[in-house]
């Protein structure tokens, strides 16, 4: 009988299966960040276990509000910046360094096919693009990954996931991720994790799968993986060159881990996209979508391109080839959060963040915080933003405040228009 | 092990997600108590108010996909500062449900029709709930009327509610 990538997953990691209905799985990464990994620290430490289980494959980040914007947040990264220096852990990115977690520790190589990781972050699934089985968790799992390079999970019941056709112009991956979330609800794949596959898939980047599995527990998901290909061994060549001959060889090391042709599906469904229109959210469930044309007019003050669902660079440069020329209108805030410092770094080189700053958007450092409405443009009561993040629900942007989610295309055609618009109103768009 | 029984809070509306449960801005505090007073504090939902419809409730009813979105474990903290303990619904988002047990507290899954038949029976009167862990057997006590709902629990969920949580349970056996 085949085996999805999940299934193989799974049992190369299998640890033990206690009372029979759960699988411990030795973990390839254990992922920190200032929020919820504090908590897990002091309770360690309470416990007088404060000890981790391979400083080598932990890897901590300062994300979610950096630079500290009080007492309070500037604890939480002490405790975090304290635990990794007495730890040895050398992968810590502290200001200066540090970006938003799921992007920079697949940019620093972190992330290959067929690791197991988790995350105090409910994200993580975003790094299945690669092939890897990541799910976030809670604190107390987090402790444990820490303490033991070990994780609990059910079984996990595959949702196939074929996403087909050719992608019309000026529609990008975060219209399709919308289009899945709006056509299977935001339970629709709880305890399972989604397979994306189809020729679309096949014909992303790495910055776009990301986009795609970030989105995949909105759906309920545990993880949404990717199959491993040359996109994925291209994107890690440079990490992983002196492992393997050649890049042949790296692909064959990686497609052992491939669903088989006669792997077993929970569920299977396939979109095809040749008609997809440019798509947004309404109302407070990540599930409530309309094509961006029935919402048009919809009055915005604030414009945020960023966070790990829309702040690499590709994201970037399409949001500046909407914006190029022009300025954004007087009523809205822009604030565009290039998602780490080398993104940072590239969008200067290449004009980006001029073109966003002659737009009149306000440039900030690679962070989490609008987002999750905890610090850089939270929302006022009443306010309207259109997003590029994940999340739209009731307060999740500052109390009070209406997210409105869409691709950097359309958020940038929104800045300028004032309101929510298509971006094809600003400039012809060549295929993504 | 916690207590599992007590005046039941029913929140009827589907995909309650845990920036309601806890706000964000409220991951900057260290001490699970400072999320207290917080519980609850941005739910969509018509006529309630956390200011004073929490008050002596322990139990939880609610409809499905309860705790979707953020992992955040602040918010089994912020019910268990509260002294709810229990949350009984026809599904839950898998991060929050496997935080609740790992907690030590439950998240039990009953199915929508008898969900729909408890909300239908006790949901507009003020109602009690003892959960027997041993007997898989809940009951639940209105003003006129008791019943009594059989659930399952996995043999592994079990034991992380009778051991008081995952940490201990993992570094003796790996």
């Amino acid at each position: 009988m085949g085996k999805t990538i999940a299934e193989k997953i799974f049992e190369t990691h299998l640890v033990d299966e206690p009372f029979g209905d759960v699988s411990v799985l030795k973990l390839d990464r254990v992922f920190c960040h200032e929020i919820t990994t504090p908590t897990a620290i002091q309770d360690l430490v309470a416990r007088g276990k404060d000890r981790v289980f391979d400083p080598d494959k932990i890897k901590a980040v300062i994300d979610h509000v950096t630079p500290a914007k009080d007492s309070k947040t500037a604890l939480q990264g002490k405790i975090l910046r304290d635990w990794a220096n007495r730890h040895g852990i050398k992968d810590f990115f502290d200001i200066g360094h540090n970006g938003v977690c799921h992007v920079i520790f697949p940019e620093k190589g972190f992330v290959q096919p067929g690791f197991t990781i988790i995350m105090g972050d409910s994200h993580t699934c975003t790094h299945g693009a690669f092939g890897a089985f990541a799910a976030g968790v809670g604190t107390t799992d987090l402790e444990v990954g820490i303490l033991k390079g070990v994780c609990t999970f059910k079984k996990p019941d595959t949702y196939r996931m074929d996403i087909v056709g050719t992608l019309p112009n000026g529609v990008y991956a975060k219209d399709i991720i919308l289009k899945v979330i709006q056509e299977i609800t935001v339970n629709g794949a709880t305890n399972m994790v989604i397979e994306f596959r189809g020729n679309i898939v096949d014909e992303m980047t790495m910055d776009q799968r990301m986009t795609l599995s970030n989105m995949a527990v909105e759906a309920g998901a545990t993880s949404g993986i990717c199959l491993p290909d040359m996109t994925t061994v291209d994107y890690l060549w440079a990490f992983i060159k002196d492992e393997y001959a050649d890049k042949s060889a790296a692909l064959e090391a990686f497609s052992r881990f491939n669903s088989d042709e006669d792997a077993i599906y929970a569920k299977l469904k396939t979109i095809d996209v040749s008609n997809l229109e440019p798509l947004t959210t309404f109302g407070y469930k990540p599930d409530n979508v309309k094509p961006v044309s029935q919402m048009k007019g919809t009055r915005i003050d604030q414009v945020y391109i960023g966070s790990c669902t829309n702040g690499r660079l590709e994201d970037l440069r399409i949001a500046a080839t909407v914006l190029e020329g022009h300025t954004i209108s007087d009523h809205v805030r822009g604030i565009v959060s290039p998602a780490t410092p080398k993104i940072f770094s590239q969008a200067l080189a290449e004009g980006i963040i001029k073109i966003f700053m002659d737009a009149g958007f306000c440039v900030t450092n690679p962070t989490c915080g609008a987002c999750l409405g905890m610090s850089n443009g939270v929302l006022a009561d009443g306010e309207v933003a259109a997003s590029t993040t994940n999340r739209n629900f009731n307060g999740r942007m500052g109390k009070g405040g209406m997210v409105h989610l869409m691709s950097p295309a359309t958020a940038a055609a929104s800045a300028i228009k004032g309101e929510i618009a298509n971006a094809n109103l600003f400039c012809e768009q060549g295929s993504n | 092990m916690k207590e599992f029984k007590g005046n039941v809070l029913f929140l009827d509306r589907s995909d309650i997600n845990t920036d309601e449960i806890i706000p964000a801005k409220y991951l900057t505090e260290i001490e699970k108590s400072a999320m207290k007073p917080h519980l609850l504090e941005d739910l969509k939902l018509e006529g309630f108010d956390p200011a004073t419809d929490l008050a002596g409730k322990s139990v939880i009813v609610t409809r499905e996909n309860f705790g979707c979105g953020s992992s955040r474990e602040h918010a089994p903290w912020a019910l268990e500062e509260n002294n709810i303990h229990v949350v009984i619904a026809p599904s839950f988002a898998r991060i929050f449900r496997q935080n609740m047990f790992n907690c030590g507290m439950l998240a039990i899954e009953l199915s929508p029709d008898q969900i729909c038949a408890v909300f239908d029976t006790f949901g507009k009167v003020s109602a009690q709930i003892v959960v027997d862990i041993d007997a898989s057997l809940i009951t639940i006590q209105g003003a006129a009327q008791m019943e009594k709902i059989e659930f399952n629990l996995s043999e592994f969920d079990k034991a992380l509610v009778r051991t008081g949580g995952w940490v201990e349970y993992a570094d003796t056996q790996y």
